[in-house]
């Protein structure tokens, strides 16, 4: 099998024609991938050049896209960035045409060579590690061929060969932590399943991805599918499950798609479906596509909603693994999980341990956004400190602005002040240290991030969020809420910040599953590290960040402030700037919506817009009478 | 445009009736069904909730009550542009809720609601994960970028002027066509 998809993808390298490979995934297509396709296209139609286009998933590079990289037979493959669709007409005609590799638009070459830097050398590049990752946006998802050319389903073909204990057997001396953010041994979990005596098992691929800010569980299935569905293949194997659920949310169309078409591919070649590979082997894959709940990643609430009912947290025990889905053994994994399994039965559990640390072995994913000059997703080994994370992968602060905290494990996570730059990224120390890995959302914030609004955000988010099933967590969270709505509007009262502290401990001992548990955490962690902008805001109804709408205002500064320039009023969507009689601005503070929209429009040669807190700072500008309008 | 909402919704307990055959009466087709219904007809109607009540067996109050409890699901026809604003915490770090006010400024409507011409509506999204992208606001299936409060004035701009065109040409070929008659 392995040297038939083989023959058919190294026949197609093998015609020595350049070869334009472009990220294709939801964030590549966003920034405009499509277009810049479409531009190759019509370019090499146009000048009759012959040229083969590859559509991949997701180089990893988000701050770049849309990524191209172009293979020219005499070069070394070259990364290009923010390929538009002129840029793409431009490297035709330059490079595929007159041999000139544009060094301007190029990120780097991506192998090693004489004649231009190689990406390799950055420090993005070494600190890196990708294991799980590693052939996103170096296949084509669309094509089984080109995983099975890369040795891909071989993992399965041995297994399958041997004992289901076998694979549990590795899965455990490898190591593995669910990566879904508890971390629990998946050997363990396995192992559970395997000894469970039932007629039916069921296993459950969870990319119910409803972190507000992670997105790497998206980008494995858009990129390379057939890792998760060998991984799950590998999982029904070892516990003896004949029926699989790939659970996706119905917000990633992408990913829909692409699983559900892998699935039928791996059906034809004989990889999922019946007697799988001639073994005797069933495995049945069908795909259910959540609805937009966040708690449904909940592995018991993920389990009602198939069964057609409201996503509420169950009690546990009996865990899924006793009595899951229909009453029956279920094993509800990660997608990055699962996409690891592959890559250690391959290299075996000693290879896997060598990564990582003892405790926590293997890679850890990050979708790293928010205040990095180079956001996008990162697979480093575990053990590497957020300070190299944050400052050489990604880049550091962009601007020159100072790093405030990192808000890591999404809703369920805390921030970390820069005093934790040095922890290193691994379940037990992230949780120490009040923060948990969760499924690997990070968000960077610099010195204009308000740590108030931030634990408000995440309120918001838990309290719309909450099933409702427990009372601490329905309407705990909502108390919660309230506070920190009137300590950002200035509103707050004695005591809140103590009520903050109390109410939040309640809430983690009264409520029933991980969302409620977990929700204060946001606000313990900033009220521990940050309390002194808590008290700005109580004390002072004043926001240090100067985020607080109702604490800050804009002003103009009139001496700053250039005659004639009218880049301010046309950007504001309220016409709340006006011109003063000597022809300079002034803001009227009853229209302006503090959108800050106009500091962005003033040209920074004036940087005449200025921001104060509390708001009964700015200088008070009267609008002239008719006569000046005129 | 009540008898537009009226013809749209008969043709919707059509489709469904003809649709929903093919499934069993097992409660695990709940959400699927429900998924397939807005996705043909873009919301759920009260028509359609009882219908696959009526299917599955359950009472209408069960079937909304699953309905209610997930946040794909919408009750109301959505405009013919529907504009999701993200509002994750990578949007929100850079001003996400900005941009969604500015949208409901500028189409005098509020988060889940329906322009009365049926043009725009305006829902926010908790992430579509673009994370990197940042302030991202859908607009139908394309997913805009960095967005900023005058591109999003840039972009209704845009929409309004692509109507004001399409009904100059549709009154100018109605004119043309007068002319040619008399």
């Amino acid at each position: 099998m392995r040297e038939k998809a083989e023959a058919q993808i190294a026949a197609e390298s093998e015609t020595a024609l350049p070869t334009i490979v472009i990220g294709m995934a939801t964030c590549g297509l966003a920034a405009g991938a499509l277009e810049t396709k479409k531009g190759f296209e019509e370019t090499l139609q146009e000048r009759g050049i012959e040229a083969r286009i590859k559509s991949v998933g997701c180089i990893g590079h988000c701050y770049a896209e849309p990524v191209v990289i172009v293979h020219n037979p005499g070069f070394p493959p070259i990364l290009y960035h923010q390929v538009t669709p002129g840029k793409a007409r431009m490297l035709v005609r330059s490079f595929l045409e007159d041999g000139d590799p544009l060094f301007e638009y190029m990120l780097g070459a991506m192998e090693a060579n004489d004649m231009i830097p190689a990406v390799g050398d950055f420090p993005r590049f070494n600190r890196e590690e990708r294991v799980v990752l590693d052939l996103c946006g170096d296949i084509d998802p669309e094509r089984i061929e080109a995983y099975i050319a890369r040795g891909g389903y071989a993992a399965l073909a041995k297994a399958l060969q041997g004992q289901p204990q076998g694979v549990v057997a590795e899965v455990s001396d490898a190591g593995l932590r669910g990566r879904g953010g508890a971390g629990f041994p998946t050997g363990r979990k396995w192992a559970l399943a395997a000894g469970a005596e039932s007629a039916g098992k069921t296993v459950i691929c969870n990319a119910d991805e409803g972190d507000p800010g992670a997105y790497m569980d998206r980008t494995i299935l858009e990129s390379n599918p057939h890792q998760v569905l060998e991984g799950l293949a590998l999982c029904a194997y070892a516990v003896g499950a004949k029926e699989a659920v790939v659970y996706v949310r119905a917000e990633y169309p992408l990913a829909v798609k692409t699983v559900t078409r892998a699935i039928e591919q791996a059906v034809r070649w004989r990889l999922l479906g019946k007697d799988i590979l001639g073994s005797g082997v069933d495995l049945d894959v069908s795909v259910f596509q959540g609805s937009g709940a966040f708690v449904c990643g909940e592995e018991t609430a993920l389990i009602q909603s198939i069964e057609g009912r409201r996503g509420m947290p169950q009690h546990r025990p009996p865990y899924p693994v006793e009595k899951g889905l229909w009453g029956l053994p279920t094993v509800i994994n990660n997608v990055k999980t699962l996409a690891s399994i592959p890559r250690i039965l391959q290299g075996g559990a000693e290879w896997y341990r060598t990564i990582g640390t003892g405790k926590s072995p293997g890679t850890a994913i990050f979708s790293v956004v928010g205040n990095v000059t180079h956001p996008g997703l990162v697979e480093i080994p575990m053990g590497v400190t957020l300070r190299s994370l944050i400052f050489e992968v990604c880049g550091g602060i962009p601007k020159k602005k100072r790093f405030k905290a990192v808000q890591i494990g999404g809703p369920s996570g805390g921030c970390l002040p820069a005093e934790f730059l040095d922890t290193p990224i691994d379940f037990d120390s992230l949780s120490q240290a009040g923060a948990m890995m969760g499924s690997g959302g990070m968000v960077v914030m610099d010195e204009d991030t308000c740590m108030v609004d931030v634990a408000r955000y995440f309120l918001d988010f838990t309290q719309k969020e909450s099933c409702g099933k427990c009372t601490f967590c329905r309407i705990g969270t909502r108390h919660l809420l309230d506070i920190l709505e009137r300590i950002t509007k200035g509103e707050a009262r004695e005591g809140d910040l103590d009520l903050l502290d109390e109410l939040s401990r309640d809430i983690q001992g009264g409520s029933l599953c991980a969302l409620g548990r977990t929700a204060p955490n946001p606000i313990l962690t900033s009220l521990r590290y940050f309390r002194e902008e808590y008290e700005a805001h109580v004390y002072e109804k004043r926001c240090p960040a100067m985020v607080c709408r109702a604490l800050t205002a804009f002003y103009i500064d009139l001496d700053k402030c250039a005659r004639g320039c009218d880049a301010c009023v046309g950007s504001c969507p309220v016409e709340a700037i006006f011109t003063t009689l000597n022809r300079k601005k002034g803001i009227d503070q009853s229209l302006c919506v503090k959108c800050g929209e106009c500091m962005v429009a003033c040209p920074p040669e004036y940087s005449a817009v200025c921001k104060v807190s509390p708001p009964e700072k700015a200088p008070i500008i009267e609008r002239p009478a008719k006569a000046a309008e005129g | 445009m009540a008898d537009t909402i009226e013809a749209e919704e008969r043709e919707m307990v059509e489709d469904i009736t003809s649709f929903l055959a093919g499934y069993s009466k097992e409660r695990r087709h709940l959400i699927p069904l429900l998924q397939t219904i807005q996705q043909r007809h873009k919301y759920l109607s009260e028509d359609a909730i009882r219908l696959v009540a009526g299917h599955l067996e359950l009472s209408p109050c069960e079937v909304y009550g699953v309905a209610t409890f997930y946040n794909q699901f919408r009750f109301n026809p959505p405009g013919r542009n529907q504009i999701k604003v993200c509002l994750g915490t990578a949007c929100h770090v850079k001003g996400g809720d900005i941009i969604l006010e500015n949208f409901e400024r500028k189409l005098g409507i509020k988060d889940g609601e329906t322009t009365l011409d049926r043009e725009f509506s305006i829902e926010r999204v908790a992430c579509v994960g673009c994370c990197a992208l940042a302030p991202v606001a859908l607009v139908n299936e394309t997913v805009h970028g960095h967005v900023a409060p005058s591109k999003v004035e840039g972009l209704v701009l845009g929409f309004q002027l692509a109507k004001e065109k399409a009904e100059r040409e549709r009154r100018k070929e109605a004119s043309g066509e007068r002319q040619g008659t008399d």
